[in-house]
């Protein structure tokens, strides 16, 4: 398919050294991928260093983040992150594939091109935009309904410490729920996608059987689509993990280990983000460094597990197909 | 894709017939049904809800003032009415543009490479792999790169537009790569073969036939990078600095932004400051509309010549 013909008439050797030029310099253009990447490993670790030498390991464990007294801890926004991540992903899951599934199973022809546009229009929405609203409008409206919430559990034994109670508008909650918002389109359009392999003949085959519309998704959309949807939902994760600016304006910005969600908390990117500029010391810009690096890590775990599991997807549908 | 391809009847009318089915499932069939669609209406009752509260605050304070928004600079004291963005929307402008003048080329070639020349060659197989890791690579690890990298062994002078410029385009070239690949997979190859037919090498194919035939799904495609690109805001934190007044010299001093204006502003308690960040708020969503727009209507271009 791509190789260049050999009795091409292009047979002048100026024009031969320009084509090999060509050649060279697209590669070196794709290699730059891999340059940059190796680049922002080795020069991140580097500026990493110090910190790991003064705390080691203990970077990682210690919950305290007291830069007066030179203790760095990563623990409690590594915890934010997370918690926040799976607010995030628990919320716009089903959203998505509700969307996903409207899209490709219930709405009519010309409706869908309105209903993609609609997704894409949200991944438009810049992250600072999404960030202010919450913390303008958004934040202060919810505070009473978290009370409310709170009301409701107060007193049982799990749901009462996990909806406990409510500071401000700024919390784990605010900036969880912003996020959903935030990774529901690239959840719904990798699930849009894989939806859509599913073949017509199976659909065509449970609708036969007397399925209903419903019975249908669940018994032939669905288990054909599951992995791809894995890997979409797991992509989102990562997006989730690594949104910085929203999150950072609606955490609350306060380092906290609980199981409220209600509460003021922080997470890697927010932290980065927040103390950046009064960070002057090279041991504070290198623990605000080392927590990059450490995010870094993360996503790139998270979505190689994702690009696996939906290339092994695709490959399946395709071999099937 | 190739599914699409085959026109079968639509289900809408098998699925329609649902008499002689019992009351249970075809309850929960449209339980089901409604709750997919309150879906959609939620993501777009949030999304409409975003963009109203941002057009109903921020229409006032860009048009009350209103040439002195794009004329004058940033008001210095936070707590004090001033009307200018003028050194945001330049800051926005030149950085977004710079970083697509570094990132569209490259991540071009980068596709070239590898669909018309890598193809199945394990080289080009890890590149794209790598592609697809640096696209989810977060914005701010990107910022930390260049600061480490760029920023800090020029030192102070490091803070100006290029800095920022540079972690814009490291963000842009794996959207780039991927959907210019995308693009130029859908060339027909018999173009190709034409080509080398009447004797044409693969740089001359690939710049006088495939490009161009492919152009307008690359163009769209960056578009959208360069929309994503304008909106960014934590890569400009380590590496641009914090100015108000205009800077046309990308290359020299400290430089400003949109997003940076918009973050700055909603952290501060004063009225002021936040109609500040809604004005900027506004001006930033109708630039990342435009572009996504003029993406649209090329690839709705592209869709009628294919």
């Amino acid at each position: 398919m791509n190789t260049s013909p050999s009795e091409s008439a292009d047979l002048r050797p100026r024009r031969q050294i320009l084509d090999r030029l060509f050649r060279w310099s697209t590669l070196a253009a794709g290699a730059l991928i891999l340059v940059i990447l190796a680049l922002i490993a080795w020069t991140i670790t580097g500026k990493s260093l110090p910190v790991f030498r003064s705390e080691g390991f203990g970077f990682f464990t210690e919950r305290r983040w007291a830069p007066a007294k030179e203790v760095y801890g990563a623990l409690s926004f590594m915890f934010g992150t997370a918690v926040t991540a799976l607010i995030a992903v628990v919320i716009s899951v089903p959203v998505s594939l509700g969307i996903a599934l409207f899209t490709t199973q219930v709405a009519p022809t010309w409706m869908k091109k309105w209903l993609v546009s609609l997704t894409d229009l949200v991944a438009v929405v810049p992250s600072v935009v999404f960030g202010l609203w919450g913390i303008i409008f958004l934040a202060p409206k919810l505070v009473g309904f978290y009370r409310m919430i709170g009301g409701w559990f107060e007193g049982w034994p799990i749901l009462g410490d996990v909806f406990g109670k409510v500071g401000a508008g700024r919390t784990f909650m605010t900036a969880g729920l912003i996020l959903s918002i935030m990774i529901t389109p690239i959840i719904t359009s990798i699930s849009r996608e894989v939806i859509e392999t599913c073949p017509q003949t199976d659909r065509d085959g449970a609708l036969a059987l007397g399925a209903t519309r419903w019975e249908m998704i669940t018994g032939a959309v669905l288990p054909h689509s599951m992995s791809g949807i894995v890997g979409a939902v797991m992509l989102g994760l990562g997006r989730a993990m690594g949104e910085t600016i929203a999150v950072a304006l609606v955490i609350g910005s306060s380092p906290t280990i609980t199981a409220n969600l209600f509460s003021s908390g922080d997470s890697l990117p927010s932290v980065i983000a927040f103390q950046w500029g009064e960070a002057t010391s090279e041991i504070k810009r290198s623990a605000l460094i080392a927590m990059g690096l450490t995010l870094f890590i993360l996503t790139i775990l998270v979505n190689l597990t994702a690009t696996g599991v939906v290339n092994r997807a695709t490959r399946r549908v395709q071999g099937a197909a | 894709m190739a599914v699409a391809a085959v026109q079968l009847p639509r289900t809408e009318s098998l699925a329609a017939d649902l008499s002689g089915i019992s009351g249970r499932r075809r309850t929960k069939n449209r339980v089901m049904t409604a709750l997919m669609a309150l879906a959609v209406i939620v993501v777009g009752g949030a999304l409409v809800l975003v963009l109203i509260t941002v057009i109903a605050k921020g229409v006032s304070i860009v048009t009350g003032s209103f040439p002195a928004w794009f004329t004058k600079d940033i008001q210095l004291a936070p707590r004090r009415p001033g009307p200018g963005m003028k050194a945001a929307v330049i800051g926005t402008c030149l950085i977004t543009g710079m970083a697509t003048l570094i990132a569209v080329p490259l991540g071009i070639a980068g596709a070239v490479y590898l669909n018309e020349y890598g193809g199945t060659r394990p080289f080009a197989q890890v590149l794209r792999f790598l592609a697809n890791v640096m696209a989810g690579v977060p914005s701010i690890v990107m910022g930390l790169f260049i600061y480490v990298f760029w920023v800090v062994p020029r030192g102070v002078d490091g803070l100006n537009g290029l800095s920022g410029a540079l972690a814009l385009a490291c963000l842009m070239l794996p959207i780039v790569v991927r959907s210019s690949e995308e693009m130029l997979r859908l060339v027909p190859q018999n173009l190709r073969d034409a080509s080398y037919a009447l004797g044409g090498s693969t740089s001359r194919t690939t710049l006088r036939v495939v490009l161009p035939k492919a152009s307008p799904g690359i163009i769209s495609g960056c578009l959208l990078a360069v929309a994503r690109a304008a909106g960014e805001t934590a890569p400009l934190i380590f590496t641009i600095g914090a100015a108000k007044a205009t800077n046309w010299n990308i290359f020299g001093g400290t430089n400003t932004s949109l997003s940076m204006q918009i973050y700055g502003n909603a952290k501060e308690s004063f009225v002021t400051a936040q109609e500040r960040a809604w004005g900027a708020a506004l001006t930033l969503i109708a630039l990342a509309f435009l572009f996504t727009l003029c993406a649209r209507l090329l690839s709705a271009r592209l869709g009628r010549t294919r």
